[in-house]
């Protein structure tokens, strides 16, 4: 006999509204239907009536977590249409705040993946660890969350030296403070009964289901856009974190591998800053389709833009990867316990905002 | 098997002390260039519109005939600077929340 | 520039794509763009970093066969489109008929531009505001899911 249990949308453990309909028999999952619209901001739309440039402050606040991965991969969709080449501090600077939003959210993926299984006192230290990495972001572009420093053509601020030196000391302060909440979350006894064996999905059923980021590499695929060196990767080396047994402990540690990943790599560029001016200026209006894809936290952002000459955008399409890792979820769901819900559904980091746009 | 690691953290904590300041008691100094609220040296405005015009969400009105007026609403504000660079008269600026108004003029 | 490998058609749509699945193509998404008296459905699939466009140019008010027999990743997307631009897509593996995204009373084809035959636009008044506001569909006597709540206990 099952019965059908409603899971959000107001949910103590999720961050954004989302509804699961899970058909439970007993404890196991049987079904599970996902629901979502609660935030539904009609934004492709409302970006077709404001003009080219006013997109890339709208674009930023598709999401809070990754605010500036969206804008910049709007503003590469429209240097690709026009032909603008962006300056190479510019890119060195993009790739400086990309990385800072990928480590404040890998730790706020993580502090949340905490308090679904109750531990909140690791959730709160890791929460700690992230307001050294928004004072960082604030200091250089004077906002914590939406930070307005993308621009099409290049980037609107500088980090002058003084800047640089206080964004390497905040790396620091969150390279030692992560030490013990990151021994906890991987070593702690009570943590792996939790995360172990519990959402699997094996690599070649999860390429299938179109699933992206951690989600994926978790599984052992290795796929990491960043390796195809738009903005200034190219230029710095770093390996993508892969683990292989797709489960939520193997995500998890492939957020932590990528936290230190991403303070390598911003001492890298913060490091290699070349000198050159910060934005191309240009004329026009944008014609012609392109399609850009970007590497967000949470896995793979596809930019889908047409223009007619216009100033206005005939068409801009969103895909963000927590939309293509809602099918994985739907598998990773099947046979699981009703307590262990709450934690797969945080282990691929939805972010439901990108979702709905 | 690894139990109560979370303590090594906790015992840290204590010693460390809270990490957050008593406010408003200590209040932060805020970043330069904090964008918390936008402000304008009505000396210098044209009122040329260039502002509203080019403003995402709204925010600002000019009107030029009859009355020269400049209108702000600041709860539309999305603080993201586009009036402060496109004005061309550079009357505009974006300051932290808590810095003082200039004083009105008349 | 975005280049479109292959243009399909309503009939060799479901053996094409099958095609690229079979070879190791990963999905990504379904962009829809009205253009007027038809919408160009783009699929985006990616191997190894390489993006293969298909396109399929529907003409208003014809059905599209769903894809989500061959690729099940592709059942959300399509109920958005569903939704967003009205169109029927027919033999999906999950169906929310119109409510994926959009509540019982929100206008119908919000994202289409261009009135034509079986959707209606919503008309602006250029300044980004609706002109008047569409009369709302009826509500269906039985919630959408009423179907999915059946054999369930409350």
């Amino acid at each position: 006999m099952s019965m059908l249990v409603p899971f959000g949308p107001q949910h103590p453990v999720l961050p954004e509204p989302l509804q699961l309909r899970l058909e439970l028999s007993d404890e196991k999952v049987i079904s599970a239907l996902p629901v979502i619209g609660y935030v539904h901001r009609g934004l492709e739309r409302l970006a077709e009536q404001k003009d080219f440039i006013q997109d890339t402050y709208l674009i930023e606040r598709v999401c809070g977590i990754c605010s500036f991965i969206h804008s910049m991969t709007y503003c590469m969709g429209i240097e690709e249409m026009m032909n603008i080449a962006v300056p190479p501090r510019a890119l060195y600077l993009r790739t400086v705040w990309s990385e800072l939003h990928r480590m404040h959210s890998h730790l706020l993926a993580l502090g949340l993946l905490a308090d679904a299984f109750g531990f909140e006192n690791l959730f709160y230290s890791l929460w700690r660890i992230r307001e050294e990495i928004m004072d960082a972001m604030e200091a250089t572009t004077g906002g914590r969350v939406m930070l307005g420093s993308c621009c099409i053509g290049g980037v609107r601020k500088d980090i002058d030296p003084a800047q640089a030196q206080f964004v390497l000391e905040k790396l620091a302060n969150v390279e030692r403070a992560l030490k013990r909440p990151a021994e906890v979350l991987i070593g702690d006894y009570t943590v792996k009964q939790r995360l172990v064996g519990v959402g699997v999905i094996d690599g070649k059923k999860a390429y299938e289901l179109g699933a992206v980021g951690p989600t994926l590499r978790g599984s052992g695929v290795l796929r990491d856009h960043r390796t195809t060196g738009y903005a200034a990767y190219g230029e710095l080396d770093f390996e993508p974190v892969v683990e292989q047994d797709g489960d939520c402990y193997a995500r998890t540690l492939v957020r932590i591998g990528e936290l230190r990943q991403s303070i390598a790599l911003v001492r890298q560029a913060l490091g290699k800053l070349p000198d050159s001016e910060l934005k191309t200026p240009f004329k026009g209006n944008p014609e012609g389709e392109v399609a850009v894809r970007a590497e967000q936290p949470r896995g793979e952002v596809l930019y889908y833009l047409r223009g007619n000459g216009t100033d206005k955008l005939e068409r801009l399409r969103i895909r963000t990867p927590t939309f293509a890792n809602i099918a994985p979820l739907l598998t990773m769901l099947v046979g699981c316990n009703l307590a262990d819900v709450a934690v797969i559904i945080l282990s691929i980091d939805p972010c439901i905002s990108c979702t709905e746009r | 098997m690894r139990l109560f690691s979370i303590f090594k953290d906790i015992l840290s904590s204590l010693v460390q002390g809270p990490v957050t300041r008593d406010y408003p008691a200590h209040p932060r100094a805020p970043f330069p260039g904090t964008r918390g609220k936008l402000v304008i040296d009505e000396t210098k405005c044209i009122y040329c519109g260039m502002c509203a015009r080019k403003c995402p969400a709204h925010a600002l009105t000019v009107t030029r005939k009859p009355d020269q007026e400049w209108r702000f609403e600041r709860f539309r504000c999305i603080l993201c600077g586009a009036c402060v660079e496109n004005c061309p008269k550079k009357c505009l600026a974006l300051v932290d929340r808590n810095a003082p108004d200039p004083a009105a003029p008349k | 520039m975005m280049t479109v490998q292959e243009n399909l058609t309503l009939e060799n749509q479901q053996e094409r794509i099958g095609a690229l699945l079979l070879r190791g193509y990963r999905f990504v998404t379904m962009t829809v763009v009205d253009v007027g008296e038809a919408f160009d459905i783009y699929y985006h699939f990616d191997l190894d970093y390489e993006m293969t466009v298909y396109k399929l140019a529907l003409p208003k008010g014809t059905e599209l066969p769903s894809i989500s027999g061959i690729c099940f990743a592709a059942v959300i997307v399509e109920n958005e489109i569903q939704d967003l631009f009205g169109i029927k897509v027919v033999n999906l593996a999950i169906e929310y008929e119109r409510h994926f995204l959009l509540a019982p009373d929100a206008p119908a084809a919000p994202f289409c531009r261009v009135p034509g035959v079986g959707v209606t636009a919503v008309a602006t008044d250029g300044k980004g505001n609706l002109s008047a506001p569409p009369p709302a569909p009826p509500l269906a006597s039985a919630p959408a899911d009423a179907a999915a709540m059946q054999g369930g206990v409350r």
